[in-house]
């Protein structure tokens, strides 16, 4: 069943794809093909987003389960075939792809000079990559666009990246890469016992809980370093401070949400009871991650790596909300992604802002900006409001929900998961102070022009998303109540209905032999 | 529907002052901020008058939906009655007068003022949300907004590195006391399902029992909850330990120090203990640590309050100490009382920071009282306000202060548990000093010898009527507000006025027993005010010489005293420090030795073995026959011995 009449999901994730056949096909001198990627890029991306908004529109939130439902058969000697579908914890994560790659195309306008093709080539095929990571419904499937998401990134931070550009790419790939092997051992163990990588069956695949234990692991090693977890989220700060700013903003916004998604879509309704079993372990590291990487952003003096460590420390609220396996828990987990996949993002192109006119991001040497750029410190500190969890930004709902959920499992899980809020306050309000506040003292400051059309632009969208998931967040929880419900439904037989199922079959096995 | 105009109109002045600003210019920006603060007051006095003698029906206005998850719902919703009305029309009616005030005040800025006057109003309208919100999600938007909006305010002056300092404590110090606030509403929610007031009220008396593990022992929820959300309390009404922000927050203009850190947002925690008292009614120890926390910071405050040099911050510290009156009035289930005292405190006190402010404009921005005396002549109409807002703080009848003060003190007397004792004693200390510290700064202020140096002399001037008109109004108010409030707010007939709004206990008498205490008691607080003021004369008029003369004699003390009990150096030595240090040891030895060290040792290991390895093939004939040579020796010798 496809509300659309046609294959909308696919034509989503492949659109992009189209649009970098026709940069790659542009003759002419490098500024005619320069101008040319740019426009095609942004005409591309801003289409493929007005499809998503189609996808928005006729989305049925009251439907739990998958729909928009695309199948072509590709292997079927394996079980395996394309599949394409949504449920309500997936669609946000397409609309967010979709609306951050035309806002990271519109950054890059002015900034990148050289290979401008290349670069807009691989934004479009990084797009298809996003996508299709949230709207794969095969494992197989899954995992190739999950992968294949890692090549266009490398090459965006290894090639328009800062002077440390290889170093950080390699780490990135390395890191992510690493994890991703035990995910492919992982898939080919399920594939090998359910004899299908079809996720629609897998979700209702009663794995045996010794080999739960195992899959968990090997999940656990793909999607903690994506996500990024403590203590292996180091490659992040390396990878943000050396990529473009459009590259960060894709990072923060789409990527780190895919490790979180795994969690969400694989983890806990495959593996009820060793999420059960490991979820303590989480807590353990999150909390850790929200402490350790508050402070260490605290320390920072480069204002991307303290952006890309306070992005752990968010990123670890989701981690403890997904496992609280309560409605409140995972509804503020998945705020808290699509939050701070606006907020992080905001912030890095903040920092692009003023990377772009003084090409440093050293914040020593800044201060007393709001003199010659008020319209950009009113931009930058509603984002750090946001970071902070302001009522009445988008940052809020998510975090206090995750402390809602989290008080239902331990107390001091709730109160130290939630001294983000008194951190993230500080290391905000200090980074702001010094960039912003104080006076304008350097010379090479004083000429600095305020926020361009353009970037008024790029932003104008992210402000008011922000409010409006501060202030009406239930029009976009509206989307995954139902499938948060069911999942939470799901997982609560899955440990009781378990336990009977084990418990009904003992007696069998006793009389077998 | 007036009463929702009265909440949302200040956020339109706001936004028109904040987003066109620079497009319609500061008059402009200012006529509309005030205009619509004029509205407003007039809805919210509406309301109030409707509700308190019209016979206007209590109920809630929805407005829209907010938040859903699971079972968990919060709608955007007021809450009109009696509690929330008395706050609606106070806080219009004074941010109003000091919306008005402003105008002057700032006058003399170089830059574009419309930024201020935008974020008065929007503060005005998180104040208006928090206090008629209808659930506790919604008190905590408005209770982060006017924390906020204080941070904004504080740092208005934003070339100051001392105003971006105090504004980055007041906000941090706040989201200290406001993480326990969220973990309480937390469990508000665990315990009843629900963050809306009515439902939790009603289901109070089905959870009275329950417990609720923590270190290991069982509590009772009740009283977890209660002590969680009066630990929120404690920062924004800037208790003991939470209360460092509070004095450096004067680093914003004056009439910010009015309305913000006096006479509205740091009350809010006074008014959330009477917002959640059908709960606090049911618990009983955090009723006795609310009682001994409140008691505490009214005499530590004072004790502080009487060696301070700056004008503002002797208001300051005696704004603190109030608001520890008002929590020992909570903490004897007298929250009438501590209402009324929360509402006369914000005509005096507003009256004391304005008046203190137009000093201040008149000695072109000096502020301390070192630098100034002899002033009463060259500006007498500040000077008799200063008069009557000290007479209302000192509690001297027939002023405001009077009723409200000495209630609070009746009632902590008439309770006669040892902590309401505590809560006495320290009261009465604490009015002795008030009263002294209130006269020591209006002696050294307006009387004596004048030691300002002569340039800022010839400017002295008394302010222009856009300042006196609403000093005189708060003047008003606060003469009067104390006898014309009493029978309403705690008068034998309080049920009628405030109908459900305060949770009163079956067994709760403490307004009656208030006038049934000995007269000696009742007296205490009047004659030691005075003694204070007699005091305050001989040292600061009679014998000038004995002040310095004390200090010297006392200097341990004196310096104690003066460096405000040493907590800013104490949490500065064990929190600030140390933190910073700590996130440097885990970002230089966590993260870039440790956690990083690993893997780039590993890459080491990999390229060094790999140089190695290189090396083995030397291209010469004759190094590789001889290793294949100890290779086949190898092999023989292996399986000879293993045959």
């Amino acid at each position: 069943m496809n509300q659309a009449g046609f294959p909308l999901l696919s034509l989503i994730t492949w659109l992009p794809l189209l649009g970098g056949a026709v940069i790659l096909s542009v003759r002419g001198d490098e500024a005619t093909v320069a101008t040319n990627a740019r426009w095609t890029a942004l005409w591309t991306s801003l289409i493929v987003f007005a499809l998503s908004l189609l996808l928005w529109g006729e989305f049925d939130s009251s439907e739990a389960g998958f729909q928009f439902v695309e199948h072509l058969t590709w292997l079927p000697q394996f079980g395996v075939s394309y599949r394409m579908g949504v449920d309500g914890i997936s669609v946000l994560f397409v609309l967010l792809s979709t609306a951050l790659t035309p806002i990271c195309v519109l950054a890059s306008w002015e900034s990148i000079k050289k290979n401008v093709r290349e670069y807009m080539l691989a934004f479009l095929i990084l797009e298809t990559m996003m996508v299709g990571t949230f709207c794969a419904l095969d494992f197989v499937v899954f995992y190739m666009f999950f992968e294949g998401v890692l090549i266009p990134m490398y090459l965006i931070i290894g090639i328009w990246g800062g002077p440390r550009r290889v170093y950080s790419a390699l780490k990135f790939f390395l890191y992510t890469l690493a994890g991703s092997v035990l995910m492919l051992l992982a898939l080919l163990a399920i594939w090998y016992f359910a004899g299908t990588t079809d996720i629609t069956v897998l979700l209702h695949t009663q794995f045996p809980t010794n080999m739960q234990y195992w899959l968990f692991l090997a999940f656990l090693a793909s999607f903690s370093v994506k996500v990024p977890m403590w203590p292996v989220h180091t490659w992040l700060p390396d990878a943000h401070v050396e990529a473009p700013t459009a590259g960060s903003v894709i990072l923060a916004g789409v990527l780190l949400k895919m490790g979180a998604y795994g969690f969400l879509r694989f983890s806990v309704p495959m593996l009820p009871q060793a999420s059960t079993y490991f979820a303590p372990l989480i807590f353990a590291l999150s909390v850790i991650a929200v402490i350790y990487t508050s402070l260490v952003a605290l320390a920072q003096t480069d204002m991307k790596k303290l952006i890309a460590y306070s992005s752990v420390a968010h990123m670890a609220i989701v981690t403890i909300g997904i496992f609280t396996f309560n409605a409140q828990g995972i509804d503020g987990a998945l705020f808290q992604m699509l939050s701070h996949g606006i907020v992080a993002s905001a912030l890095f192109l903040c920092v692009g802002v003023i990377y772009d006119r003084m090409h440093t991001r050293e914040i020593a040497r800044y201060g007393g900006l709001v003199e010659r750029m008020p319209a950009y410190a009113a931009t930058f500190m509603l984002f750090t409001l946001a970071s902070m969890g302001l009522p009445g930004t988008s940052g809020f709902i998510g975090e206090v929900l995750v402390i809602f959920g989290s008080l239902k499992i331990n107390f001091w899980l709730s109160l130290l998961g939630g001294s983000g809020m008194i951190l993230g306050c500080a290391y905000m309000l200090y980074l702001y102070r010094r960039v912003i506040f104080g006076r304008l003292t350097r010379a090479d400051l004083q000429a600095i022009l305020d926020l361009s059309p353009r970037e008024v632009a790029v932003f104008a969208p992210l402000v008011l998303l922000t409010l409006w998931m501060g202030v009406y967040p239930a029009s976009f929880t509206h989307f995954f109540e139902t499938s948060v419900n069911a999942m939470v439904s799901q997982h609560q037989a899955a440990l009781t209905g378990g336990a009977t199922r084990l418990a009904a079959r003992l007696p069998d096995q006793k009389v077998l032999p | 529907m007036i009463y929702a105009v009265a909440v949302l109109v200040p956020l339109f002045g706001s936004a028109v002052a904040g987003l066109l600003g620079r497009a319609i210019g500061d008059r402009a920006a200012q006529a509309v901020t005030i205009l619509c603060m004029i509205v407003a007051t007039i809805c919210g006095e509406t309301a109030f008058i409707q509700l308190v003698w019209g016979g206007a029906p209590t109920g809630t206005v929805r407005l829209a939906e907010w938040v859903s998850a699971g079972s968990f719902h919060v709608d955007w919703a007021l809450r009109y009655d009696t509690l929330s009305a008395v706050m609606v029309a106070m806080v219009t009616f004074v941010a109003t007068l000091i919306h008005i005030y402003s105008i002057g005040y700032m006058g003399h800025e170089h830059k574009p003022v419309a930024r201020f006057f935008s974020y008065l109003s929007l503060f005005s309208f998180a104040m208006l949300m928090l206090v008629t919100a209808n659930n506790l999600l919604q008190l905590f938007f408005g209770w982060e907004g006017v924390g906020l909006m204080s941070y904004l305010l504080i740092g208005y002056w934003y070339e100051r590195p001392s105003a971006c300092a105090a504004a980055i404590k007041a906000f941090v110090v706040n989201r200290i006391g406001d993480l326990f606030f969220a973990v309480g509403i937390a469990m508000v929610f665990f315990l009843f399902g629900s963050v809306s007031f009515s439902t939790i009220f009603a289901a109070v008396p089905q959870h009275l029992n329950d417990t609720y593990a923590l270190f290991g022992t069982n509590y009772r929820a009740l009283e977890v909850i209660c002590i969680l959300l009066f630990i929120g309390a404690m920062g924004k009404s800037a208790q003991i330990g939470l209360h460092v922000w509070l004095p450096d927050a004067m680093e914003g203009p004056t009439p910010v120090s009015a309305l913000i850190h006096a006479a509205t947002m740091v009350t809010a925690g006074v008014f959330l203990m009477a917002r959640i008292s059908p709960i606090l009614e049911h618990a009983p120890v955090a009723l006795g640590v609310i009682t001994v926390i409140g008691a505490s910071t009214a005499l530590f405050a004072a004790t502080i309050g009487c060696v301070q040099n700056d004008i503002k911050r002797v208001i300051a510290y005696s704004t603190c100490s109030q608001l520890g009156y008002m929590f020992i009035a909570a903490g004897v289930g007298a929250y009438q009382v501590s209402i009324f005292h929360l509402v006369t405190h914000a005509f005096f006190k507003a009256l004391l920071f304005l008046s203190a402010g137009s000093v201040i404009h008149a000695m072109s921005d000096e502020q301390d009282m070192r630098r100034m005396g002899g002033l009463w002549k060259k500006i007498p109409l500040t000077y008799t306000m200063m008069w009557a807002g000290s007479l209302a703080l000192a509690g001297i009848f027939p002023f405001a202060g009077y009723y409200s003060k000495d209630a609070i003190l009746e009632a902590a007397f008439a309770d006669g548990s040892p902590v309401a004792i505590y809560g006495f004693v320290c009261g009465v200390l604490a009015a002795f000093l008030t009263a002294f510290y209130s006269w020591r700064l209006l002696l050294m202020t307006f009387h004596g010898r004048s030691r300002a140096d002569h340039h800022v002399l010839e400017h002295v001037h008394e302010s222009p009527l856009v300042m006196t008109g609403p000093l005189i109004v708060l003047a008003v108010g606060a003469l009067i507000a104390g006898f014309s409030l009493r029978g309403l707010f705690i008068g034998a007939d309080w049920h009628a006025f405030w109908r459900n709004s305060v949770g009163v206990a079956p067994g709760n008498h403490i307004l009656a027993r208030m006038e049934e205490i000995p007269a000696w008691a009742a007296l205490a607080p009047s004659v030691l005010a005075l003694l204070g003021i007699a005091l305050a004369y001989i040292m600061y008029v009679a014998v000038p010489t004995l002040p310095a003369g004390i200090a010297a004699r006392f200097a341990p003390i004196y310096r104690f005293l003066l460096n405000k009990w040493y907590f800013d150096e104490l949490y500065d030595a064990v929190l600030v420090r140390p933190f910073f240090a700590l996130a440097r040891l885990l970002w230089q030895v966590g993260d870039v030795t440790i956690i990083d060290g690993v893997p780039n040792s590993i890459a080491h290991i990999a390229e060094d073995s790999a140089e190695q390895a290189v090396k083995l093939q030397t291209g010469s004939i004759a190094v590789y026959a001889f290793s294949m040579l100890i290779g086949v020796v190898l092999l023989i010798t292996i399986f000879l011995i293993f045959r």
